[in-house]
């Protein structure tokens, strides 16, 4: 196959991957979006394994077909309460990809190039190689936090910035060294060490952060994994992997941003690390209230609150994915519908623990997504809602965040149902969200709390709405 | 322990202290309830309906008297007008006394209750703080009372409260002026504009206006000039208003003046606790207000708002019907004593937190400090005034200021923006004068496709983040392409490289698209 022909393919998978993202605009078009995505791979592969390839197409084959089969089933096996794990694993997969990918190279000692050509091209080896193992065991560590095998809780060691310097210092020397070393024919010493330092560079940076940033966290390996391919793209001189990389590693920016602006921190404190170190917290930190304002309910009268009323919002939270209680706020749902209740859901965009994690919980029961609307859509909509049920949220929904200037929170975009006729929030104790701050709304006239496990709570709430 | 609740005994009043519903409650806090036959009939609950929740009916109000623990009363006790008898005279120490008491009123009956040695609540003197409003009874009642002055206005107004366009004609809606928004005043706007009236408030109080006008209804601005040049505000501790200064006063009544003109019906509910109530609508004002209009005076007991109004009568004076009713709850007498009895009921809840059937008066808990009025022989009236609840608002306002003050970045140089572009243009010149031109060429791809990802990336619907981030990683698999180019190698090392890279990539190629398939088919209107 000529070399035009494979260039032109690739021009038509790279623009077939920018239609899968243009896709994701409107869920009408998302479907179709995907099937782009993968029209454009499919194009990219068939074209490479059959222009490129020459030799060991046993190994290659059996590689997709056995990488293939773990994906599907995997694919078909996730909850979606994990997907942010899944997410993250698959993230370090493109990392360790884009290492080994970068090592082989650098193996190969590409002949025929010499003085600032070679020097480039070292550069982005080692570039590549670094971020694909920062990406790799950053990941590796998200999915450990996110599926709770290691705690939620930032880990923070004593002189940790100095740390982070030292590695970065060491892996710009080490880059120089690489570059000297490669000239003569050598190097690959130096790239395992930097790959070492990548590697515990990426771990460190991510158990340093809160959980309540995983969002973040996950949307930020999201972008590592696109400049690796887009390093891998330089390195090889593949405009297809620059394009791709480049759309991905904008992409997990912009959600990054996103993600931080809707919990009005700075990119940088997150990434320096977590939330509740005492000098953040300030004077903010005690109870919000007096205890004796609480004014529990019980399952029966919020479920006639609920039948009495006629404009109902529901703002769940990640506590809704842990107790798995999606499906029967559902249930109610459809109840309140079927009687003539307007029942919306209110997303922060925060609210789980990656960017959309509400989204494709509530699609998973079926919730109509033409009800379920974002923040910036509802916000000013409380004022004539009758009652808005917080399930499994608590920073999100905190009117500290407008009202205390020296809140951890303060400052952060919230859902606001306090504006709302009555509040009913599920929880299972007086207990602190993740910024460790006491939430004022639990405290106000018009806020009812019902204790208890949020899907023993739904579940009562739902008996009593059908009795 | 054992409560009893005699039935009323005041001419006229019709609620009870306790609802079957309320005694149901009262018997999981511990409790024995036992209730006068006949106690509940005039508020539509009769003997069979308690008993059957287990209460134990008493024929004698004397035994209730003398054998509960706890007696619980709408009304402060007074001699029973046929069987003769003081029922604070047959009390004795360790029996407590729940009830409306008035202490300031009644020092007399307190120094009686004090010489026996019991302990006595008076409703009326929990104190108006927002943890105690499941149990303040006067904003329960106020609440009624405000309703219900809406109906007897209605009752007595020869038209419709709402505008109506029929065949017959044009009707104008009503024109309501609501003088004071305190509760009542609250419950009797929300009613008259839910029946279509036109409503207008007026209250000293400036923050009420947001309320107000969350009910539909106007809140008429009180603008004068006063020395000083300080805006004058009538909030009073314990959420009451305060008196006014004389030049208030005048303004207030030149706007009463002219409303009264111009209303239909005027509901005044401004009360001062322990004075007697400010003249608002004088006989002037009455005079000019149009034939067949109503006005309700709430403060009728305390000798009205207006000066004409007879209490407990309706009286019609120029042309003007003036009512006059104090007891406004009895009249919704099932639902005053339905919030009444509840309100009991959450009192009792805290004072006994055990859920053991035994009350303990818990002098450190500040509500109960206010409410008990005689503890264990002891007066203890009035109270120490209550804390301060709520900061005062000046305070927040400033510290927020200054919160913003600190965050506002300071103006930015009208060339700032330039910087970021002259320091990318060196960059890119520098490379541009060594890079060999197939970097180049790679680089411009990488750059636009940079902006083209952004410009894409903000177009993706913030629901669909999810499926967002998983198509782009396996998107961004396509770095299989690169282990793909080298799989051909010679050295085995290479090869053994680039099989596994195409497995791992392999996995999310196939894992990415597959997930976020499933997770879009999941999204159905």
């Amino acid at each position: 196959m000529n070399a035009g022909v494979i260039t032109v393919s690739y021009i038509g998978a790279g623009a077939l991957f920018i239609l899968a993202l243009n896709g994701l605009s409107h869920q009408e078009s998302a479907r179709r979006g995907n099937l782009y995505g993968m029209l454009g791979m499919g194009l990219a592969l068939l074209v490479t394994v059959v222009g490129l390839v020459t030799a060991n197409q046993v190994f290659l084959i059996g590689g997709l077909v056995a990488g293939g089969a773990i994906g599907w089933v995997l694919a078909q096996r996730v909850e979606m309460t994990q997907m942010p794990e899944l997410v993250a694993i698959l993230h370090s997969f493109v990392g360790l990809g884009a290492v080994f990918v970068g090592y082989a190279n650098a193996l190969e000692h590409s002949v025929g190039i010499s003085g600032v050509e070679k020097t480039i091209h070292d550069v982005e080896t080692y570039i590549g190689i670094l971020i694909g193992a920062l990406t790799f065991s950053g990941s590796v560590a998200a999915y450990l936090k996110l599926s709770g095998k290691i705690g939620g809780k930032p880990l923070q060691l004593p002189g940790r910035h100095w740390f982070n310097l030292g590695l970065l210092i060491a892996a710009i020397w080490l880059g120089g060294q690489y570059v000297e070393q490669s000239a003569a024919g050598a190097g690959i010493g130096v790239l395992i060490v930097m790959t070492l330092i990548a590697l515990t560079f990426g771990v460190h940076m991510v158990v340093a952060i809160g959980g309540a940033d995983m969002p973040v966290v996950v949307s930020m390996l999201n972008s590592y994994s696109g400049w690796a391919a887009a390093a891998m793209g330089f390195m090889l001189g593949n405009d297809l992997l620059i394009v791709v990389g480049a759309l991905v590693g904008s992409s997990g920016a912009i959600l990054s941003y996103i993600m931080c602006k809707a919990m009005n921190r700075k990119f940088i404190n997150v990434i320096m690390g977590g939330f509740g170190t005492p000098k953040s917290s300030g004077g903010a930190a005690g109870p919000a209230g007096d205890v004796g304002d609480v004014k529990p309910i019980e399952a029966q009268e919020a479920a006639d609150l609920l039948l009495n009323a006629k404009e109902v919002m529901i703002l769940p939270g990640y506590g809704m994915a842990v107790a798995q209680a999606q499906h029967i706020v559902f249930e109610i749902t459809k109840k309140l519908r079927d009687k003539g209740v307007n029942v919306r859901f209110g997303i922060h965009p925060v609210a789980g623990r990656m960017p959309g994690h509400m989204n494709v919980l509530l699609a998973e029961a079926k919730v109509p997504y033409d009800i379920v609307y974002e923040m910036d859509e509802i916000n000013e909509d409380f004022p004539n809602v009758d009652v808005s049920i917080v399930i499994g949220a608590n920073d999100i929904v905190n009117p500290a965040a407008q009202d205390v200037p020296d809140s951890p929170i303060a400052g952060m975009p919230v859902l606001e149902p306090w504006n709302g006729k009555t509040t009913i929030v599920l929880k299972r104790g007086m207990s602190t969200g993740y910024a460790g701050v006491d939430n004022p709304l639990f405290y106000k006239d018009n806020t009812r709390m019902l204790f208890g496990d949020a899907k023993d709570s739904v579940d009562a709430v739902l008996k009593f709405l059908s009795a | 322990m054992r409560i009893g609740i005699p039935k009323e005994i005041e001419e006229g009043e019709k609620r009870v202290a306790l609802t079957p519903e309320v005694a149901t409650q009262l018997q999981k806090l511990g409790f024995t309830v036992a209730i006068e036959s006949k106690a509940g009939e005039a508020a539509s609950f009769d003997d069979e309906q308690y008993r059957q929740v287990g209460v134990e009916i008493i024929e004698d109000p004397r035994e209730l008297w003398t054998g509960s623990d706890i007696i619980m009363k709408v009304r402060p006790p007074k001699e029973h007008p046929e069987l003769g008898f003081y029922g604070v005279e047959l009390l004795k120490e360790h029996q407590t006394l729940i009830s409306f008491l008035y202490p300031a009123q009644n020092p007399e009956m307190l120094k009686e209750l004090s010489d026996r040695g019991v302990t006595a609540l008076a409703m009326d003197s929990v104190p108006r703080i927002s943890r105690a409003q499941k149990m303040d009874a006067l904003s329960s009642m106020a609440n009624i009372a405000g309703y219900r002055a809406v109906v007897e206005a209605a009752q007595h107004f020869g038209r419709f409260f709402t505008g109506q366009i029929t065949a017959a004609g044009k009707v104008p809606p009503a024109k309501v002026l609501v003088i004071g928004a305190g509760v009542a005043g609250l419950a009797a706007i929300g009613a008259a504009s839910s029946m279509g009236a036109i409503v207008r408030a007026f209250d000293t109080r400036p923050e009420v206006k947001e309320q107000v006008e969350s009910l539909n209804a106007e809140f008429l601005m009180l603008t004068f000039e006063k020395e000083g040049d300080e805006e004058e505000d009538g909030s009073g501790q314990g959420g009451y208003a305060k008196t006014m200064s004389p030049e208030f006063i005048k303004a207030e009544m030149d706007l009463f003046a002219v409303q009264a003109a111009e209303v239909d019906i005027i509901i005044t509910t401004a009360l001062i606790p322990g004075r007697p109530a400010p003249e608002l609508i004088t006989e002037r004002m009455v005079a000019n207000m149009k034939p067949g209009s109503v006005i309700v005076d709430l403060a009728a007991e305390n000798g009205g708002n207006c000066k004409l109004t007879e209490a407990n009568k309706v009286v019609v004076k120029h042309g003007v019907t003036l009512i006059g009713y104090t007891n406004l709850p009895s009249r919704l007498a099932a639902q005053a004593s339905q919030l009444y009895a509840t309100n009991l009921r959450h009192l009792l809840t805290d004072l006994c937190p055990d859920k053991n059937g035994v009350i303990d008066v818990n002098m450190e808990d500040e509500v109960i400090r206010g409410a008990t009025v005689v503890n264990s022989g002891e007066i203890s009236w009035p109270p120490p005034a209550p804390r301060i609840t709520v900061a005062p608002k000046e305070d927040i306002g400033i510290k927020a200021k200054k919160a913003l003050q600190k965050a506002a970045p300071k103006p930015a140089h009208p060339l700032a923006f330039l910087i970021p572009l002259v320091v990318c243009g060196l960059v890119l010149y520098g490379l541009g004068t060594v890079a060999p031109p197939a970097f180049i060429g790679h680089l411009s791809v990488f750059v636009l496709s940079c902006f083209i990802g952004y410009m894409v990336i903000w177009g993706v619907s913030h629901s669909l983040h999810t499926p967002l981030m998983s198509v782009t990683n396996a998107i961004s698999s396509i770095i299989v392409i690169g282990a793909l180019i080298q799989i051909s190698s010679d050295s085995p090392l290479v090869v053994a490289l680039s099989t596994l890279a195409v497995f791992i990539t392999s996995i999310n190629i196939v894992g990415g698209f597959a997930v976020t398939q499933r997770m879009l088919r999941m999204f159905s209107k």
